[in-house]
This record gives structure tokens, C-alpha cells and sequence, in this order.
């Protein structure tokens, strides 16, 4: 398995380094239960399923209970994650945050916050007109298009809409503090999503552990 | 939330002395300046001193800040330190002064006599 974990985001701090202040979101991740392996012979693909937190036993349905039989467990939240060749794993093994080490690079995927329908200044960032001098625009998208030739709207153009509540991947951030006993994750920055959304660390696709700063 | 209280808490210095806007504070800092780059980059560790008016307090916990005003060649000077960062070696009170207010602001467009706050009375 690359390195992932699923987690919960509690809110930001920061950690003082030998010299500088670092912004820090603090995740608690795990301990993350393997709920199933995937194989090729019976899947088509190798991959991993984690379990995170804890539901109680009555409230699991039967098709649930069934599927969750082998690892012994009642998570809340199921994600599937990548298996890398030659890895073995069996349903019930537990994954914790000691997977990472302080300097590691991780990408954190959440639900970003809902923003509701807004405007295209907000969702697109667009300039808007001036604000004052009787100019009558002020947060109006403007044009959105041609005349008679094409006579329609391109597809794709911006507009207003809802904004948010979608998955977004904060990627390549820095592994500032890790802490074992109580499960907690440090990563430099901010992170996708309102404080207690579940969120999945993964290894950086992007910078390995080592490059970079520090 | 509960996890985020106990760490900030465990990083505040409780070593750090009692001080207030409107006191005369020595703060000495450790500053780091790195010279070149690459494999020849080194990083130098030296200390500074900085006094001056202590004109706001802000913030709480581990987040605390305060800002400390100097006049330097006639030119005021403004820092904020964290409170409980580890760079700051030490914080001496050098005069506690008497004032009514918690934010010094005012300080900023005062000059000479009038840029003075008034000494503490022991009592």
C-alpha cells in the first residue's frame, strides 16, 4: 500500500520550529482497520479497503455486518486505496499515522465547504466593475458571449452556481508533527473541508519525503 | 478541538516573566542568517537585543503576541514577538510603567516629552 489513512480534521494551530512559526491543520488519522483486499483474480485490480471510526454494532445493517465479518470491526467511513505490487495484507490489520514521519510530504483529500449558489466574482474570480461612480456594474458577469453567429452560449462558460462541497485534493503538503499515542497528524497549510469532515492523507504524488526544504 | 487546547498548552513557556503594555521590556533573540546556497550554505545563530515600549498585547496562548516599540536614529520601530516562541532567550522587565490603557496606539504620534508613559508608583 502507498502510505493512506483515512482521518478527520479538527481545526488549525500552529508549531514553533526552531526558528519560524508554522501554520498547521491538525488531523486525527486512524488507527484505520483493513476492511478487504482486492485481487486481481476475483476483482481486477489490487487494492486496499479501510475502515475509519467507530458506528455501533446495532446500527450496522446485515449486508454490512456481512462484509465487515472478516476484519472483526464497525468503522463509520469506507475508502478504497491503491495496493502496490508485492504488498500483502489481510482483513483486519490496523493502519495508523506511524505509517508517516515527520518531513514526509502528503496530499490530503476532503469535501471542500459549501458556498452555496454564488456569484461569478466569488466562484470564478472574476474582477467585477467599479463600485461606485454611477457605473451600474458591479458583480454582473458581463457578456457571455457572440451574435448572430454562433447565436448560442459555449459550453463551459462561467457562470453563477453552486460552489463548493466538492472533492478537492490539497496536494504536496509537509508532515510537520506526528504524534503516535494520540493519533494526531500535522500538516503544514490548510486542508479541504469544515472542522470534522473526514478527510484521506495519502503519500504525495508529487514531492517525495527528503526533497524540497526540509 | 479537545487535542488542539492540550498541545497548544503544551507548547507555552511558563518561564516567561509577567509583563504589560506600557512596560520596558529587554527582549533578547536568537536570529538565524544563512550565508550562500547549496553545499555552501551554512546558517549562523546569533543574538540580538531589542528594547522598547511594550505598546499591545494580543492574542492568547500559545498564539500570544506583543509588540515592542523603539525609537532607533529618530526612526520608530516597531516588533511583534510570539510570546512562547523558542528564538526568544529572555524577556527582562526593565521598568513597569502606569497606564490606562491596553493598546499604546497613541504612542505612535507622540513625540519627545509626551511620548513617555508614566513610571509605575510601588505601592
Amino acid at each position: 500500500m502507498g502510505k493512506a489513512i483515512i482521518g478527520e480534521k479538527l481545526g488549525m494551530s500552529q508549531v514553533f520550529t526552531e526558528d519560524e512559526v508554522v501554520p498547521v491543520t491538525v488531523l486525527k488519522a486512524g488507527p484505520c482497520v483493513v476492511t478487504q483486499v482486492k485481487n486481481e483474480k476475483k476483482d481486477g485490480y489490487r487494492a486496499l479497503q479501510l475502515g475509519y471510526g467507530e458506528m455501533k454494532p446495532e446500527r450496522v445493517n446485515l449486508p454490512m455486518k456481512g462484509h465487515l465479518k472478516k476484519s472483526n470491526s464497525t468503522p463509520r467511513v469506507l475508502v478504497e486505496v491503491p495496493l502496490e505490487p508485492g504488498e500483502e495484507y489481510s482483513p483486519g490489520k490496523k493502519v495508523t499515522v506511524a505509517i508517516f514521519e515527520e518531513g514526509d510530504r502528503a496530499d490530503v483529500t476532503g469535501i471542500s465547504k459549501g458556498k452555496g449558489f454564488a456569484g461569478v466574482v466569488k466562484r470564478w474570480g472574476f474582477s467585477g466593475g467599479p463600485a461606485s461612480h454611477g457605473s451600474r456594474f458591479h458583480r454582473a458577469p458581463g457578456a457571455i458571449g457572440q451574435c448572430a453567429t454562433p447565436s448560442r452560449v459555449f459550453k463551459g462558460r462561467k457562470m453563477p452556481g453552486r460552489m463548493g462541497g466538492e472533492r478537492v485534493t490539497a496536494l504536496n503538503l509537509l508532515v510537520v508533527r506526528v504524534d503516535r499515542d494520540k493519533n494526531l497528524l500535522m500538516v503544514k497549510g490548510s486542508v479541504p473541508g469544515p472542522h470534522g469532515s473526514i478527510v484521506i492523507v495519502r503519500e504525495s504524488v508529487k514531492g517525495k519525503a527528503g526533497k524540497g526544504r526540509r | 478541538m479537545k487535542e488542539i487546547e492540550t498541545f497548544e498548552r503544551s507548547q507555552i513557556r511558563d518561564e516567561i516573566p509577567q509583563f504589560a503594555p506600557g512596560d520596558t521590556v529587554k527582549v533578547t533573540v536568537e536570529v538565524s542568517e544563512a550565508m550562500g546556497t547549496g553545499e555552501k550554505r551554512t546558517v549562523r545563530k546569533r543574538t540580538q537585543v531589542f528594547q522598547g515600549l511594550v505598546i499591545r498585547r494580543h492574542g492568547s496562548g500559545a498564539r500570544e503576541t506583543f509588540t515592542v516599540r523603539k525609537m532607533s536614529f529618530g526612526v520608530g520601530v516597531e516588533r511583534t514577538f510570539p510570546v512562547h516562541s523558542p528564538t526568544i532567550k529572555e524577556i527582562t522587565v526593565v521598568s513597569e510603567g502606569d497606564v490606562r490603557r491596553a493598546k499604546l496606539y497613541y504612542i505612535r504620534d507622540k513625540v519627545g516629552k509626551a511620548a513617555r508613559v508614566k513610571k509605575k508608583k510601588l505601592s
